[in-house]
């Protein structure tokens, strides 16, 4: 009987490296990430302070930090917050859960496929503003329009991308799963889905964005609350730094949900051998 | 040694625009249990095709294939696959893609799985993921993930073409430890002529257009083999010869 060593000549695996060296360098994106809205924001102040522009039409970062907290204190920020969150929040759900299941279905067969898509790409096509009034009419100025407005909006792109993910998982391992006796299911939880893992993530996160957006649109257009109807109510009293509170915590809690999916693909992706730049 | 592996009258056409292409005329081979056979011939002879037929991945041809007496209608686990590429599962780490489907949650499949590690000499990589694997390492996992479902047979197609020779040389060692310890029925595809004196017990020679079984040669040369010794290199002459006796008519290769 012959012996063989552990690894041949030319045949070395790189262990995986080591985890310290990583850990401080992670520091260096977001270092870089914030270089550019500190240098606007020091250029805002600056001139609103100098008097360069107009303190009501601009406002000035330390205006609004003060906003921030007297809106905080008062409870009215936490309210409005919480309720624009839940919202977005159910309406990611219900889309993008529908959005997922039905690009699975339509990427897994060719006949549903021909029966679904056409419809899905035509609807894609029409922008949501113009359905928004049909479904005031219908649904009326309650909670549910706003859902349902924000779950057409987080439907597509996860529909969009999971569809596109399904169809480039590699013909060659549906040969491998065959040979291995996958069921039905088996075939769906153990190849489909993590296959197309990296483009249902990309459209989570679309998704996401999508929802925040649909939110400003059904509540700039009729709410009693949400942050929304804040930047609206604001408005019409020319109160500039709550119209600017009301754009930041979007653009901050956007940020933060766009982060954790960020996390989440880093987790879950720790297997992709892609190029990073 | 009983037959496992029966192939009687096996014919098959492959159809296109272009007309149809007569790929394997009338073949018949029969594989005795814990026989390392390896196929062999020239470019387009059919041999990955007949390979297919066995495995079950493709039945649309005349004749019979059975296993253990039973027809082969479909891909099973009894019948392991190894590809020319390793296509192990990226998002799986080792000992994952061993297990494949089976839960590594159960001792029994960890007990299984580590000890497929052993003989595939691949521990310390349990967790790593294949875009950390070399070429050679991948395709011996691939071969423990056949191996797990307790083949009647195992089946390569080319498993080593893709390989530099120190590697193949090294995994071709490594395939016949395998098969000495589990007596596994082997069969290997392969344009390698070496390969195929150095590793099998039969070596059948195809002629292509169409594909036919044009000699069954036994190697009765007792392993390890020597690659320099001369009964090795006195078969190797001899195999050579009856593929050569194709290159008369056309060049026995394809670029």
């Amino acid at each position: 009987m012959t012996t063989t060593t552990i690894a041949a000549p030319g045949e070395q695996a790189l262990r995986p490296q080591a985890r310290k060296r990583q850990r401080t360098a992670s520091w260096r994106p977001l270092r870089r990430g914030i270089v550019i809205p500190v240098l606007v924001v020091a250029l805002w102040q600056t001139l609103s302070s100098t008097g360069s522009i107009s303190e009501t039409l601009y406002s000035s970062p330390w205006n609004i930090l003060n906003q921030y907290i007297e809106l905080t204190k008062t409870g009215e920020l936490p309210h409005h917050l919480r309720i624009s969150v839940v919202r977005a929040a159910l309406g990611f759900l219900l889309g993008g859960s529908l959005g997922l299941l039905t690009g699975l279905l339509v990427g897994m067969s060719q006949r549903f496929e021909q029966y679904v898509n056409p419809t899905v790409q035509m609807l894609r096509t029409v922008p949501l503003l113009a359905i928004t009034p049909l479904f005031i009419m219908w649904f009326g100025f309650g909670e549910l329009s706003k859902v349902l407005l924000i779950s057409l909006g987080a439907f597509f792109p996860l529909y969009v991308n999971t569809f596109l993910g399904v169809r480039n998982v590699d013909r060659k391992l549906f040969e491998v799963a065959r040979v291995l006796e996958f069921n039905g299911l088996r075939q769906l939880t153990r190849l489909v889905l993590p296959a197309s893992l990296p483009n249902v993530l990309l459209g989570i996160r679309l998704s996401l964005s999508t929802s925040w957006l649909c939110l400003v649109v059904a509540e700039l257009l009729g709410a009693e609350s949400g942050v929304g109807y804040m930047i609206q109510d604001a408005r019409s009293f020319v109160q500039t730094d709550i119209v600017f509170v009301g754009i930041t915590i979007f653009a901050i809690v956007g940020k933060l949900s766009d982060s954790l999916v960020r996390v989440l693909e880093h987790r879950l992706l720790r297997w992709q051998d892609s190029f990073k730049g | 040694m009983s037959a496992i592996l029966d192939i009687t009258n096996v014919s098959k056409t492959f159809h296109n625009e272009s007309g149809s292409t007569h790929v394997l005329s009338e073949l018949n081979l029969t594989v005795g249990e814990g026989d390392f056979v390896t196929v062999i011939g020239p470019s387009g002879c059919g041999k990955s095709t007949l390979l297919k037929l066995i495995a079950g991945l493709d039945t649309d041809y005349s004749g019979a294939v059975s296993i253990e007496g039973r027809k082969v209608d479909r891909p099973s686990q009894d019948k392991g696959f190894i590809f020319q590429e390793h296509r192990l599962f990226p998002w799986l780490d080792v000992a994952g893609n061993i297990a494949a489907d089976l839960p590594l949650r159960k001792p029994e499949v960890r007990e299984r799985v580590a000890e497929l590690i052993r003989l595939v000499k691949l521990e310390g990589f349990e967790k790593a993921y294949p875009r950390q694997l070399s070429g050679g390492m991948s395709q011996r996992v691939a071969i423990a993930r056949a191996l797990l479902r307790n083949p009647k047979v195992l089946l390569l197609d080319e498993p080593f073409g893709a390989l530099d020779a120190f590697t193949r040389a090294h995994l071709q060692d490594a395939l016949l430890d395998i098969w000495q310890a589990n007596r596994t029925t082997m069969v290997l595809v392969t344009h390698d002529i070496d390969e195929a004196v150095f590793l099998s017990n039969r070596v059948v020679v195809m002629d292509a257009k169409p594909g036919t079984i044009k000699a069954v040669i036994p190697i009765d040369l007792p392993y390890p083999r020597k690659r320099s010794g001369t009964a090795f290199q006195d078969i190797r002459t001899h195999l050579l010869r009856s593929l050569e006796h194709h290159e008369s008519d056309e060049p026995s290769y394809a670029i």
